[in-house]
C-alpha cells in the first residue's frame, strides 16, 4: 500500500509555508517532501550570487516567481572591494529567461546590472512586476527606460542608492500612455531633472502607486502639484526642501501634505530649511517611518518635528540631534523599533555636536520596543553599554561605530570588553552585531560564549591575537557571515576552524595577517569553499608566508567562478587530494 | 518505496543548496550610498606596518593576553601612524564604515553647516560640488548597435586608447555567439571580421554619430577628436553605409 501523503495534499500542506528556512527543513525530509516542495516555491532567495549555479536553481523551482540575489561582500559598500571584483548579474538573467519566462520579480542587491540585462528583463518576462536595484551599478537610463516601455504590468521600479550613467530624464516618458499599474517608484538615486510635465502626467495616470521617491533635483516649488495628483501615497521621498517659497507657496504645499491621509514613510527632505518644519507638522502624527538624515537641521528643529511623532517606528537621523533630541524621542516615540544616528561630519576634534553615549541610554530607556540601533559615536563607555544592555535585552540588531579607532572607555581608560560582554549576555535574540571601539581577545570569548543566535558580525581594528578569531569561530554556532578588517591575526585559528566555514555563507578578512600559504592549505583541506584571494600582487611572485591583502571565502556548490578579473586569485584545489565527503550538520 | 527512506545522496545535495538558497538573513535595510572607485590610502598601509613590527614581538595563538604595556604600545603606534597621516580618522579607507553617497553629501552639508545663514549663492556652490563629486567618473559609455541585432550594447570608450583595441572589443561583443543574446541571428556573420576602416573585405562597417547628429564613419579623424564628438555607435552593412554617406555629402 502507499504510505505516503497524495501529492496534492502535501502541496495544499506546503503552500501555508512562507518562511524559505522552513522550507528548506521540510526538503530535508524525504526525497518525496522534497520535490513536492521545490515545485511550490515561489519566492527564492540565493545570498550569495556565486554559491549556486543560475541553470541549477532555475531547473529546481519550476514555479519560481520572484528571485533575489546578492553579489559583493558587504565591505563592498565601504570601497574596500576593488571595482571589478565580480557580481554579475547576465548570467542569472539569461537563465531564468531561458527557463522560467513566467517570473515576475526579481531584487537585486550589490550586483552589476547592464542595460543589457535589463533589455533582456525586458524583452523576456511578459508578466514583469517587480524590479527592485539595492547598491547595484553598471546601467543607464536607457536600461531602465526599456524596462518602464516593454514591461506594461510593471508595478514596482526601485532603484535604491544604485550608481546609473544618468542619460537624463527621458526615461520617464517611456511608461505606457495609458494608465499604468505602477505601485512604488524610487528613483532617489539618479542625478539628472526629469521634466515635471512628464512626472506631473505619470501620477496623473498611475492611480495605483503608493510609494513615490523623487531625486534631489525634483526642487521644492513643484512637489505640491505633485502631491495633489497622488493623495494616495504611503510612501514619500521628496526632493530638495531648501527653494525659496513665498508665502502662497508655503500655503499650498502645507495644504498639500495634510492631504495625504494615508502617508505613513517620509524621507528625502534633502537640505531641510528650518522654516519649513511647520508644513511638516501635518503629517507627522501618521508617520511610522522618518529619514532625516539628509536633514541639516539642528536640535531645536528636531525637537520641535519629533515631538509630534507618537507613532514613530523606524527613525534615521544625523548626530545633529544631539542627546537632548534623543531625549525627546525618548519621551515622545514610544512606537520606536529602528534608530540610525549618522555622523554630520563635523570633524572629531569640533565639540560643536554633543552627542553621546547618553543619547542612546536616554532611546533604550523610553523605548520599550527598540530592536535595531545603527549609532555613530565619538566615545563610548562600558557603563553606558551594560546600561543599555540592560533596558533593552529585546535588541536584535547593534551596531554601533565608535568612529576613533582604538578608542578605550574614556572614562575609565578600559577597553570595551565588559560593556559589549553586557550585550551579548542580556540580548539572546541578537542577531547582528557591529563592534568597535578597543576591544580585546576577552570580547570576541564573551561573543563566541554568549551569542548563540548571532548570525552577522562586523569587526574592525581589534582583537589582539588568533585566540579573538578562534573564539568566534567555535563559539557561535549560528554565524553566517562575518567580516573582519584590520586585526592582527589569521591563519592559525582559520586553519583550525576551517569546517566551520562551510556552515557560513562567507567570511572576509581585509588588512589582517592571513598568509598565502594558509590560504593554500585553506581551499585544499575544504573542496566546498572558494578561497579567493583579492590582491594587487600576485601571490605567486610571493613567498607563502607573506600576507594577502584581502581574503574572501564562501560556501559554493558552484565551484571556483570562470569571471574572476586580473586582482582575484580563487586558490585551486589539489587534484591529487580530492574531493572529500563532509557531512553538513 | 519512498516512506521514510533515509536521507539519501538527493538531500546532501539539496541541504547544499538549502544553505545557499536559504530566507532573508535579519540584516537591515541599506543606508544611502553611492560607490566611488577604491582609492588605496597611505594611511591604511602605514598603519598595517605598524601592526606587523607589533605581532613579531609578540601573540601566538595559544597566550593570553598581551600586557597593557605592548597593547598600549599599540595603540600609541597606531595614533601616532594615523596622525601622521591626517588629522582626523576620515584618512583611512572605508573608516568610519559610511557608504560613499552619504560621505560625498555630508562633505557638501559640512560646509553649509559652517556658515552662519545657508543663503542662495553656498547652496548653489554646496550643489555644484556635489555634482562635481558624482560626475566624478571616468567612464565614458555609448551606446553601440548593430544591424539585425534587436539588443544594443554599452562599451566604455575610455578603456581603449585608439581604434584598433575598440575595434577588438566591438568584435568580441557582437560576432562571437557567447557573449551576446540566444535571439541573434549572426551564424552568417561568425568568419566576417569587423573592419573600422571600410576596404570592402567584409561586410559590415563601423560608423558613429557625431554631436551634430551626423552619421560618419569611424576612423577617419585622430582618436581624441572622436572620443570629443561621439555621441553612439552603430554597424552597419557596408551597402548602407556607402548610401549613407552619400546622403551626408
Amino acid at each position: 500500500m502507499d504510505r505516503r501523503f497524495p501529492f496534492k495534499v502535501l502541496e495544499h500542506i506546503f503552500s501555508f509555508l512562507d518562511v524559505n528556512e522552513d522550507r528548506n527543513s521540510v526538503s530535508m525530509v524525504c526525497k518525496s517532501w522534497f520535490e513536492t516542495e521545490r515545485r511550490t516555491r515561489k519566492r527564492v532567495f540565493v545570498g550569495n550570487c556565486y554559491a549556486v549555479s543560475p541553470l541549477k536553481v532555475a531547473r529546481r523551482f519550476p514555479k519560481m516567481r520572484s528571485l533575489t540575489l546578492k553579489g559583493k561582500p558587504h565591505f563592498a559598500d565601504y570601497n574596500l572591494v576593488p571595482d571589478g571584483w565580480g557580481g554579475y548579474a547576465w548570467p542569472w538573467i539569461e537563465a531564468m529567461a531561458a527557463r522560467r519566462p513566467l517570473l515576475e520579480e526579481i531584487r537585486l542587491k550589490r550586483m552589476v546590472v547592464t542595460d543589457e540585462c535589463l533589455e533582456k528583463i525586458a524583452a523576456s518576462f511578459r508578466d514583469f512586476k517587480s524590479l527592485v536595484l539595492t547598491s547595484c551599478e553598471g546601467f543607464s537610463t536607457d536600461g531602465i527606460a526599456a524596462v518602464a516601455s516593454t514591461c506594461r504590468k510593471l508595478r514596482d521600479l526601485e532603484l535604491r542608492e544604485c550608481i546609473v550613467d544618468d542619460l537624463g530624464g527621458d526615461w520617464l516618458t517611456y511608461f505606457p500612455e495609458t494608465s499604468t499599474s505602477l505601485a512604488s517608484l524610487d528613483f532617489s538615486c539618479l542625478d539628472s531633472e526629469v521634466k515635471l510635465s512628464d512626472l506631473e502626467r505619470l501620477l496623473s495616470r498611475s492611480p495605483n502607486l503608493k510609494s513615490l521617491k523623487l531625486n534631489r533635483s525634483v526642487t521644492l516649488d513643484v512637489l505640491a502639484s505633485l502631491l495633489r495628483r497622488a493623495p494616495q501615497l504611503v510612501e514619500l521621498g521628496t526632493g530638495s526642501f531648501s527653494d525659496e517659497l513665498d508665502p502662497e507657496e508655503i500655503s499650498k504645499l502645507t495644504k498639500a501634505l495634510s492631504e495625504l491621509k494615508q502617508l505613513k514613510s517620509l524621507s528625502g527632505l534633502w537640505d531641510l530649511l528650518p522654516e519649513y518644519i511647520p508644513v511638516l507638522y501635518s503629517v507627522c502624527p501618521r508617520l511610522t517611518s522618518l529619514n532625516l538624515s539628509y536633514a541639516t537641521v539642528q536640535m531645536p528643529d528636531l525637537i520641535d518635528l519629533l515631538s509630534r511623532c507618537s507613532k514613530l517606528q523606524k527613525l534615521w537621523v544625523m548626530d545633529l540631534i544631539e542627546d537632548k533630541g534623543l531625549k525627546t524621542v525618548a519621551l515622545c516615540c514610544k512606537e520606536l523599533r529602528e534608530l540610525r544616528v549618522f555622523p554630520s561630519g563635523a570633524d572629531l576634534d569640533e565639540t560643536d555636536v554633543t552627542l553621546t553615549e547618553q543619547g542612546l541610554v536616554s532611546v533604550s530607556e523610553g523605548c520599550q520596543k527598540l530592536e535595531s540601533v545603527l549609532y555613530f559615536c565619538v566615545q563610548f563607555t562600558n557603563a553606558a553599554l551594560v546600561s543599555i544592555a540592560k533596558n533593552r535585552p529585546n535588541f536584535r540588531c547593534f551596531r554601533l561605530c565608535v568612529m576613533e579607532p582604538f578608542a578605550p572607555d574614556y572614562r575609565t581608560q578600559q577597553p570595551l570588553d565588559e560593556g559589549f560582554k553586557a550585550i551579548v549576555e542580556r540580548c539572546k535574540d541578537l542577531r547582528r552585531l557591529s563592534v568597535s571601539g578597543l576591544l580585546t581577545d576577552k570580547a570576541f570569548e564573551y561573543i563566541g560564549v554568549h551569542a548563540k543566535k548571532l548570525r552577522m558580525l562586523s569587526i574592525a581594528f581589534a582583537g589582539d591575537s588568533d585566540l579573538m578569531l578562534h573564539h568566534l569561530l567555535s563559539g557561535c554556532e549560528r554565524l553566517k557571515k562575518l567580516e573582519i578588517r584590520d586585526c592582527p591575526f589569521g591563519d592559525t585559528a582559520l586553519l583550525e576552524n576551517a569546517a566551520k566555514l562551510e556552515t557560513m555563507r562567507s567570511l572576509w578578512m581585509s588588512s589582517c595577517f592571513v598568509s598565502f600559504g594558509a590560504c593554500k592549505q585553506l581551499s585544499q583541506k575544504m573542496p566546498r569553499l572558494n578561497v579567493e584571494v583579492i590582491d594587487e600582487h600576485p601571490p605567486k611572485t610571493r613567498p607563502d608566508s607573506s600576507p594577502v591583502e584581502r581574503i574572501y571565502i564562501y560556501r559554493t556548490v558552484a565551484g571556483p567562478r570562470q569571471d574572476t578579473p586580473e586582482f582575484v586569485w580563487t586558490i585551486h584545489k589539489n587534484p591529487e587530494v580530492g574531493v572529500s565527503r563532509l557531512s553538513i550538520r | 518505496m519512498e516512506g521514510g527512506s533515509a536521507i539519501g545522496s538527493a538531500s546532501t545535495l539539496s541541504n547544499d543548496e538549502n544553505l545557499v538558497v536559504s530566507s532573508e538573513d535579519s540584516s537591515s535595510p541599506t543606508e544611502n550610498g553611492l560607490e566611488l572607485r577604491l582609492t588605496l590610502s597611505l594611511g591604511r598601509k602605514g598603519y598595517r606596518d605598524c601592526r606587523v613590527s607589533h605581532v613579531d614581538d609578540s601573540s601566538s595563538s595559544s597566550s593570553a593576553t598581551p600586557s597593557s604595556l605592548s597593547r598600549a604600545s599599540v595603540t600609541a603606534g597606531i595614533k601616532r601612524t594615523a596622525d601622521s597621516m591626517a588629522p582626523t580618522s576620515g584618512q583611512v579607507v572605508g573608516w568610519p564604515p559610511i557608504r560613499t553617497y552619504r560621505m560625498n553629501s555630508m562633505v557638501n552639508q559640512a560646509k553649509t553647516l559652517a556658515m552662519e545663514d545657508p543663503n542662495t549663492e553656498v547652496r548653489q556652490e554646496v550643489n555644484n560640488n556635489r555634482d562635481d563629486a558624482t560626475k566624478m567618473r571616468s567612464s565614458m559609455f555609448v551606446k553601440v548597435t548593430m544591424d539585425g541585432i534587436p539588443i544594443g550594447r554599452k562599451i566604455d570608450l575610455n578603456a581603449h586608447k585608439c581604434y584598433e583595441s575598440l575595434s577588438n572589443t566591438l568584435e568580441d561583443m557582437f560576432l562571437k555567439p557567447n557573449t551576446v543574446s540566444s535571439t541573434q541571428e549572426t551564424d552568417g556573420h561568425l568568419e566576417t571580421r569587423l573592419k573600422i576602416l571600410p576596404d570592402g573585405s567584409s561586410g559590415l562597417v563601423l560608423t558613429y554619430e557625431d554631436k551634430e547628429g551626423d552619421w560618419m564613419l569611424v576612423g577617419d579623424v585622430p582618436w581624441r577628436m572622436f572620443i570629443g564628438s561621439v555621441k553612439r555607435l552603430r554597424i552597419m552593412k557596408t551597402s548602407e553605409a556607402t548610401g549613407a554617406a552619400k546622403m551626408n555629402l
